[in-house]
């Protein structure tokens, strides 16, 4: 990363702090002069998007932190004390409520940008990996939030999610118990749901930083993915996607802040609003919208534990994702089958978050099968198959000449129709 | 972050010179080298070393998982004492016990033969889960009600799949209903069909008196 910059000090200052610790090059390696492959789409900017809203996260829920009281008896309370008395109450929880939303629409985003241009494979495996442990603490955490302001969904989730453990053979139960401090959710589960709550965002902030590192040191992958052979193909990261990077986040924000301030609540659920009761489940429970898909492999599997199993390796096939995909070539864009089978997974995981919320019988249980199939099929079968049957269209020889020949990025357009010698 | 690698792998590259030249120190002074195969007292001290601090690391780490297990106010709410006197044939009262809620059901006749007519054959947990009674014994109706008062039925609420509460007179079984994932449980509670892998468990109980009924 600071290998990138050409940064050499020039006031006394600068030197003096440059040659105890070498802060200014490091910053100026990764962020500014930082190489970055000039064809990048809007797709692209997710990245940003997504470190945007983990300090607006970090920073309004600092604030409420503030005014919360994490205990049975006053949760509830202090959150509509939050909402009813506190300045600005109502805004910092509108804004941290819908900001996880915000993170999950982000990532899938992010993810599927991944999973589409074949960021995953070699050589950014490393990348990869990190960011699906990103993604599984970022599903920790909000799990862990949304038990915070102790309504029936609060309680109830905290109680089905918990319970997922108990599927373990022998020590599940034991395993139960110790999370819950107690023989059901209780003050002890609340208070050491909020500590951990607290801490999770701040281990994704360090996860986020060993992933930027990484993807730096292999450098980004780009809608061709052909690696960057000269200068030509690249431009250096300030100005040019600073500037892209702002202008995606201010276009974000106006699609977060129109959740914010005129559907606060279309994400959630009315039931969370009446306050926890230990002896009365709520007659439908269903988990926040971002994890429908997973539920819905959870609730596909007419068996404890075969549930919770394939709803963890749902998230575990990720993990090995990069050693799955036999195909040399990395974008989808040059990848005629593959493309066709990577919509036919996006629509899937949409169908399967349709389904998570759809009651657990009848023809939904059947169809949520046919897309849980689906859905371990493209990792498991289409991925290692479709390396050695399908014919790819041909790479452009460089980034340049894809820009400056195809008109558009990622088009698919063959190298070969490029002979023009003034643009090499 | 780069020079930050570059200048631990020149500590690296030191140490590496370093030892080299203590290695050749060592076969002078015919000092330990691991590549000896017979073990030495460095060799012991190494292994004794590390072991001991393993399991001081251990040691430590136990309050720190175990401050997390119920506490001594958890574990003091352990038993409860109900009066069942009010509960009319074909009537259930929920208690709570450890924070859970506990099902207290007078089941009709109709109900007490509905259970007894089902072959064990027919069950998919063929348990009785009667803490009261060995693990092993069999999910008959008689093993599910309370010994010598066959017509109560006293139940942990808890659905064995993930916990929530089902509701009571529902069900394609007449019994109970899970309303999370449609689990269906007899008029015996105990499971007959969806994804809960176990009857609806029976506490520790006894009837102190007639009507007063002692749970846990």
């Amino acid at each position: 990363m600071a290998g990138h910059s050409n940064y050499v000090p020039q006031s006394a200052a600068a030197k003096w702090l440059e040659s105890r610790l070498p802060v200014i090059s490091l910053v100026r390696g990764s962020f500014v002069d930082f190489p970055t492959p000039k064809n990048l789409n809007y797709f692209w900017t997710f990245g940003g998007i997504l470190f945007f809203i983990l300090i607006a996260q970090i920073l309004t829920g600092i604030v409420l932190v503030m005014h919360y009281t994490a205990s049975t008896s006053a949760a509830f309370d202090s959150v509509e004390h939050i909402m009813r008395d506190v300045n600005f109450g109502w805004l910092l929880r509108y804004l941290h409520a819908n900001g996880a939303s915000m993170f999950f629409v982000a990532v899938y985003i992010h993810i599927f940008r991944g999973l589409y241009y074949g960021s995953y494979k070699a050589p950014r495996e490393i990348s990869w990996i990190l960011g699906v442990i990103i993604f599984l603490i970022m599903m920790a955490t909000a799990f862990m939030g949304y038990v915070l302001p102790w309504g029936q969904m609060s309680f109830w989730g905290a109680t089905v999610i918990t319970n997922l453990f108990s599927a373990i053979p022998l020590v599940g139960e034991t395993i139960v118990v110790w999370l819950w401090g107690g023989f059901a959710v209780d003050n002890p589960t609340l208070t050491r749901f909020f500590s951990l709550h607290y801490l999770l965002p701040f281990m994704i902030f360090g996860v986020v930083l060993l992933h930027v590192w990484a993807f730096h040191t292999t450098g980004n992958n780009n809608p061709t993915g052909v690696q960057p052979k000269t200068k030509q193909d690249t431009v250096p990261f300030h100005p040019y996607y600073t500037i892209k990077d702002l202008f995606a986040i201010i276009v974000f924000m106006i699609f977060f802040a129109y959740f914010v301030f005129y559907l606060p609540n279309y994400l959630g659920h009315a039931d969370n609003y009446i306050e926890a009761n230990p002896l009365v489940t709520p007659a439908h429970i269903v988990p926040e919208w971002y994890f429908l898909p997973f539920y819905a492999i959870l609730r596909a599997v007419p068996d404890k534990l075969g549930g919770v199993v394939l709803m963890f390796g749902a998230i575990a096939v990720l993990f090995i994702l990069p050693w799955l995909d036999t195909s040399k070539v990395r974008s989808g864009a040059y990848r005629p089958l593959f493309k066709q089978f990577f919509w036919i997974f996006a629509a899937n995981a949409v169908v399967l978050g349709y389904l998570g919320a759809m009651p657990a019988e009848g023809i939904y249980v059947i169809m949520s099968q046919i897309c849980t199939t689906i859905y371990f099929a493209y990792f498991l079968v289409v991925l290692p198959v479709l390396g050695f049957l399908e014919k790819p269209l041909p790479l452009p020889a460089s980034i340049a000449d894809s820009v400056l020949k195809s008109g558009s990025a990622g088009s698919g357009t063959p190298a070969a129709a490029v002979s023009a010698p003034e643009t090499k | 972050m780069v020079s930050a690698i570059f200048f631990a792998r020149e500590i690296a590259r030191h140490d590496a010179g370093y030892r080299c030249k203590l290695n050749r120190f060592r076969e002078d002074a015919t000092l330990a080298h691991t590549d000896q195969a017979e073990p030495n007292r460095r060799d012991f001290l190494y292994i004794a070393t590390g072991a001991m601090g393993v399991v001081g690391a251990g040691a430590l780490a136990w309050p720190f998982i175990d401050q997390m297990n119920p506490d001594a106010s958890a574990l003091a709410l352990a038993s409860i004492e109900v009066d069942t006197s009010a509960v009319e044939e074909g009537q259930s009262i929920t208690v709570q016990w450890r924070g859970k809620p506990v099902f207290i059901r007078n089941r009709t006749v109709a109900e007490i033969e509905e259970a007894q007519s089902v072959p064990l054959s027919d069950l998919p947990d063929p348990l009785a889960r009667n803490a009261n009674l060995p693990a092993d014994a069999e999910a008959t109706d008689a093993n599910r009600g309370v010994v010598g008062k066959e017509n109560w039925l006293v139940q942990v609420g808890i659905c064995t799949h993930l916990g929530c509460v089902p509701i009571g007179d529902a069900g394609e079984y007449d019994g109970w209903f899970c309303p999370c994932h449609g689990s269906h449980y007899d008029t015996a509670g105990r499971i007959r069909k969806g994804p809960a892998p176990e009857n609806l468990l029976i506490p520790p109980l006894e009837f102190v008196s007639d009507t007063t009924l002692r749970i846990g």
